[in-house]
C-alpha cells in the first residue's frame, strides 16, 4: 500500500482530512487523507476505518491542497505545494521563472479500487496553498489559493511575502472536465503508484500507471481566473450557500470575502486586470463582497456554523473570532491556547453544518499540560456554540500534529461498522479456516507456514526444517467469529513488523531467520485470560542440516483440535448414556 | 361442545404451529466483557444462536471450562420434536371435530405429560453440560464448581449471569393447553336445575 515510484515509502506527513459528500453533505462513505511530502492521497472505507487505496499524484511536489471534495465526491483535489520543472528535470534553480510549474490534480474519487488522476491544469509556477470546491451559485467552481505569486526560490519568509497580493484561482472544473473530452488535453507521460487492498483477500496489489492528461488552460479559455487576495492566503473556505469565498490572509488585516455572484459578474464584464500566461486576472473591486475589519492578527482557517456566522482561527493573536456573513461584523472572541491552525465545526465546510461544537486544534502547547520534556502532547480545545457567545468546554491534549479534523453525527457511521470479516467469505489464498488445515510447505527458499490464531492459542505451534536465509512466510488466519476479538503474532527478531489480526483476517508476514536456533512466537495484541500462553516455537536449522519440515501442535492444541472434530462421538456417547435411562 | 367451543378447540390445537416459527426457549449470557450478550434460541427443531455466530462463541468460550460443544446435529429429541407437535395438532383438531370430550380429556393428559417429560429433558441436557466436563482439557478448573444454566430464571456462571426463559413457541403452548383446558371446563354437561 506503500509503494511510490520513490519506492515503498513509509511514512508521510498527512495534512488534511476530508469526508466524501453526496449533494455536498459529508455521507460517512469514505475518508480522504492526504500525503504532503509525497504527494499521494489514500482513501479510508469508514465501515472499517482502514486505507483502502493509496494513489500517487505525479508532477506534483507538495501535496498540501489536498484532498478536498467536490459535492458529491466525483473529485477530491491535490495541488503542488511546491512549484517544480515539469516534467522535473536537471535545470539551475536561477531559472524558476522559466522552468517552473505548478499543477492542480483532479483525482476520479467515487468509485473504490479505481481511484485516478482524471486531469491535471498546468499553472504558473507559485506555491498552492490550500483548496474547496464551491456549492450553490459557485457549484462547478473549485477555489486554491496561492502564494510565493512573487516566485521567489530563495528565503521565501521575506521574498515570497513582498506582494500586497496573492490570488485565489477559481478552476472551473466542469468546463475543464469538457475540456478534456474535447481532446484538448494532452497525453503526459508521467509514472506514478496506485495501491489498493481487495477488501474480500485483504491483499494489496500495487500497479504503476504510465500518462495523465495535462490541460493547459491556454488551451481551454475560461477554465481558470485569478482572484487577487491580500496577503499570502491560507484558508479558502466557502460558507454553506456557496455564495461567499472567504480568503484566510496569513498577514493580512482583514479576512477578504469574494462573492459568487459578483465573480460571475465579473467574468461575464471582462473586468480584468490584465492576465498571466493565458489567465485573466479579476479585478478585486470587482469581486469581494466585503472585509471583516480587525479580526486579529494571522487569520487562517474558516468554518461555518449554519446560522450565517462565521468562524476563523487567528495564528498569531491565538483566538477563534466569530464573525458575521453579509455585515462583516465582529460577534465574539474566545482564547485558544496556544496559536491554531485549523478549526473543524462538524460538517462545518459543507452545505450542511451541524454547528454545535467547534474544536480549535493548536500548533503550540507551552504549560496547558505537565511538561515532557522539548516535545509536549499536542492540544486542542472544544467549545460549545450553540449560544451568542463560544463556551470552552474541554482543553485536552492530544496527538500530534492535530493538524485538521472532520467530524459528523455518529448515527451515520454507527451502524454500519464492520464487527467482524466472515470466515467464510475470507479468499486469501492463505487463509487457513480449521485448526487441523495448518501446515507448512516448502517451494526452494521459500517456506510457507498456514496457522490458525483462536483464544488462546496458535495451530500448529510447533515449526520445524526452516534452515537459515529461507524466506519464511507466516500466513495466520484468526478465526475467531466474535467482535473485538483480535490477535497479534511476531516472531523474536522479527524486524518488519508484528501483524495485527482482526477476527476472520488472513495476513501474511516475511521472516528471514539469520542464525540457528530456536526462536518463539507469540500473540501480540492482548486477547484473553491465556493471552500469556498464546505462543509457539519455530526451530531455526543450519542451511544443509535437511531437518524435516514439521508442522506439529502441542498436546494442548492437539487435544482441542480432536474434540472439535470428535463432536459427533461425544454427543453419541450422551445420547447413548440418557437413552439407558 | 358448541360449536363456538369446537371453532375454538381447533384454534388452540393448531397454536403449537407456532413453533415452526419461534422458539421455546431463550439463554442469555451477559458478562462484562460481553454487554451485547451472547444468547442461544431453542427451537423444537434446532438450536441457533441469537447473533449468527453466537453458538460458535459459547462453544469457544466453553472449551475454557472444559464443556461439550452444544450441537444441535447430536441432539436427537430435536429430531423428535416436531413430529411429536405435529401429532399434537392433529389430534387435537379430531377432538374438536369428533366433538369429543373425553378425546379431548386425553389430548390434554397427553399434552401435560410431554410438556413435564420435554422440561425435565431440557433440564437434563443442561445438567449434563453442566456438569460433564472433560476435566483433562479444561483451561479453567475451580473445584466443586459446575455450570448447568437454570430452567427458568438467572445464575451466576463465573463472569456469565446465564438467564434462561421460555419464549414464543413455549408461550403459544401455554395458551394452547390454557385455553383446550378452559373450553373443557366449560362444555362440561350441565344438569337443568329442578
Amino acid at each position: 500500500m506503500l509503494e511510490t515510484t520513490f519506492g515503498t515509502v513509509p511514512w508521510d506527513d498527512t495534512h488534511h482530512t476530508e469526508l466524501s459528500q453526496t449533494d455536498g453533505v459529508p455521507d460517512g462513505r469514505w475518508l480522504f487523507i492526504n500525503g504532503n511530502n509525497t504527494p499521494r492521497v489514500a482513501r479510508i472505507d469508514l465501515t472499517r476505518f482502514e486505507t483502502d487505496e493509496i494513489l500517487q499524484i505525479p508532477n506534483a511536489a507538495g501535496g498540501h491542497a489536498s484532498p478536498f471534495t467536490t459535492g458529491n465526491s466525483e473529485y477530491i483535489v491535490s495541488a503542488t505545494r511546491f512549484s517544480v520543472p515539469i516534467p522535473n528535470a536537471d535545470v539551475p534553480i536561477e531559472s524558476f521563472k522559466t522552468n517552473f510549474k505548478g499543477t492542480l490534480s483532479f483525482i476520479k474519487a467515487d468509485v473504490p479500487g479505481k481511484m485516478d488522476i482524471a486531469f491535471q491544469l498546468l499553472m504558473p509556477g507559485y506555491n498552492y496553498d490550500l483548496g474547496h470546491a464551491g456549492k450553490g451559485p459557485s457549484e462547478g467552481w473549485f477555489f486554491f489559493t496561492t502564494y510565493n505569486t512573487e516566485q521567489a526560490y530563495t528565503k521565501l519568509e521575506l521574498n515570497a511575502s513582498k506582494n500586497d497580493k496573492d490570488y485565489i484561482a477559481a478552476v472551473n472544473w466542469k468546463l475543464a472536465e469538457q475540456c478534456v473530452k474535447e481532446g484538448k488535453a494532452k497525453a503526459f507521460p508521467s509514472r506514478y503508484a496506485h495501491n489498493y487492498m481487495d477488501p474480500d483477500t485483504r491483499q494489496a496489489k500495487v500497479e504503476f500507471r504510465t500518462s495523465v492528461q495535462m490541460l493547459d488552460p491556454a488551451a481551454c479559455p475560461g477554465v481558470v481566473y485569478l482572484l487577487p487576495t491580500p496577503k499570502s492566503p491560507h484558508g479558502v473556505d466557502i460558507d454553506p450557500t456557496g455564495e461567499y469565498i472567504v480568503g484566510g490572509g496569513k498577514l493580512a488585516t482583514v479576512i477578504p470575502v469574494h462573492s459568487a455572484t459578483k465573480i460571475k459578474a465579473a467574468i461575464a464584464a471582462k473586468a480584468f486586470d490584465g492576465d498571466i500566461g493565458g489567465i485573466p486576472v479579476l479585478k478585486y473591486e470587482a469581486t469581494i463582497a466585503g472585509e471583516v475589519q480587525k479580526p486579529g492578527l494571522g487569520p487562517l482557517h474558516t468554518e461555518f456554523d449554519g446560522k450565517g456566522n462565521a468562524y476563523t482561527t487567528m495564528f498569531i493573536s491565538s483566538e477563534v473570532v466569530k464573525w458575521k456573513l453579509g455585515t462583516w461584523e465582529v460577534l465574539d472572541r474566545a482564547p485558544t491556547y496556544y496559536s491554531p491552525g485549523h478549526l473543524m465545526i462538524p460538517g462545518g465546510d459543507s452545505k450542511k453544518p451541524w454547528g454545535k461544537y467547534l474544536l480549535a486544534l493548536n500548533k503550540i502547547t507551552k504549560d496547558r499540560y505537565l511538561p515532557t520534556g522539548g516535545e509536549l502532547a499536542q492540544s486542542a480545545q472544544l467549545y460549545d456554540i450553540s449560544g451568542d457567545k463560544m463556551k470552552l468546554l474541554l482543553d485536552f491534549p492530544t496527538q500530534g500534529e492535530p493538524h485538521y479534523a472532520q467530524a459528523l453525527p455518529a448515527s451515520v457511521l454507527k451502524d454500519k461498522q464492520v464487527k467482524f470479516f466472515s470466515l467464510a467469505k475470507n479468499s486469501s489464498p492463505w487463509v487457513t479456516r480449521a485448526e487441523s488445515e495448518g501446515n507448512i510447505t516448502r517451494a526452494g527458499k521459500a517456506v510457507h507456514i498456514k496457522m490458525i490464531a483462536i483464544r488462546s492459542h496458535f495451530a500448529p505451534d510447533n515449526l520445524e526444517g526452516v534452515e537459515v536465509g529461507d524466506s519464511v512466510y507466516f500466513h495466520v488466519t484468526n478465526i475467531e467469529q466474535d467482535w473485538d476479538i483480535l490477535h497479534g503474532f511476531a516472531v523474536l527478531g522479527m524486524n518488519t513488523a508484528e501483524l495485527i489480526l482482526q477476527p476472520g483476517e488472513t495476513r501474511s508476514m516475511l521472516w528471514i531467520p539469520r542464525s540457528p536456533g530456536v526462536y518463539p512466537f507469540y500473540c501480540t495484541d492482548f486477547c484473553s485470560a491465556l493471552h500469556q500462553e498464546m505462543q509457539g516455537y519455530i526451530r531455526v536449522s543450519a542451511v544443509g542440516a535437511n531437518v524435516p519440515l514439521k508442522a506439529n501442535t502441542s498436546a494442548k492444541a492437539a487435544t482441542q483440535i480432536s474434540r472439535l472434530k470428535a463432536v459427533p462421538q461425544v454427543a453419541e456417547h450422551q445420547h447413548g448414556a440418557a437413552g439407558g435411562r | 361442545m358448541t360449536r363456538r367451543a369446537r371453532l375454538l378447540l381447533a384454534l388452540a390445537a393448531v397454536l403449537p404451529a407456532a413453533a415452526a416459527l419461534w422458539p421455546l426457549w431463550e439463554v442469555r449470557l451477559l458478562a462484562p466483557q460481553y454487554p451485547e450478550g451472547l444468547g442461544m434460541r431453542i427451537f423444537a427443531y434446532t438450536v441457533k444462536g441469537i447473533k449468527p455466530n453466537d453458538l460458535d462463541n459459547i462453544n469457544g468460550l466453553n472449551h475454557y471450562i472444559g464443556m461439550m460443544p452444544i450441537h444441535p446435529d447430536a441432539i436427537p429429541e430435536l429430531r423428535w420434536m416436531p413430529w411429536i407437535l405435529a401429532l399434537l395438532i392433529i389430534t387435537g383438531v379430531v377432538a374438536a371435530v369428533c366433538n369429543s370430550r373425553r378425546l379431548l380429556m386425553g389430548w390434554l393428559m397427553a399434552f401435560a405429560a410431554l410438556a413435564i417429560a420435554g422440561l425435565w429433558d431440557f433440564w437434563r441436557w443442561e445438567y449434563n453440560y453442566g456438569h460433564h466436563l472433560d476435566m483433562e482439557n479444561a483451561i479453567i478448573v475451580i473445584p466443586g464448581m459446575s455450570y448447568q444454566p437454570p430452567l427458568i430464571g438467572s445464575k451466576q456462571l463465573l463472569n456469565f449471569t446465564a438467564s434462561s426463559w421460555p419464549s414464543g413457541a413455549a408461550l403459544a403452548l401455554g395458551v394452547a393447553f390454557t385455553g383446550a383446558a378452559l373450553i373443557w371446563w366449560t362444555s362440561r354437561p350441565r344438569r337443568v336445575a329442578s
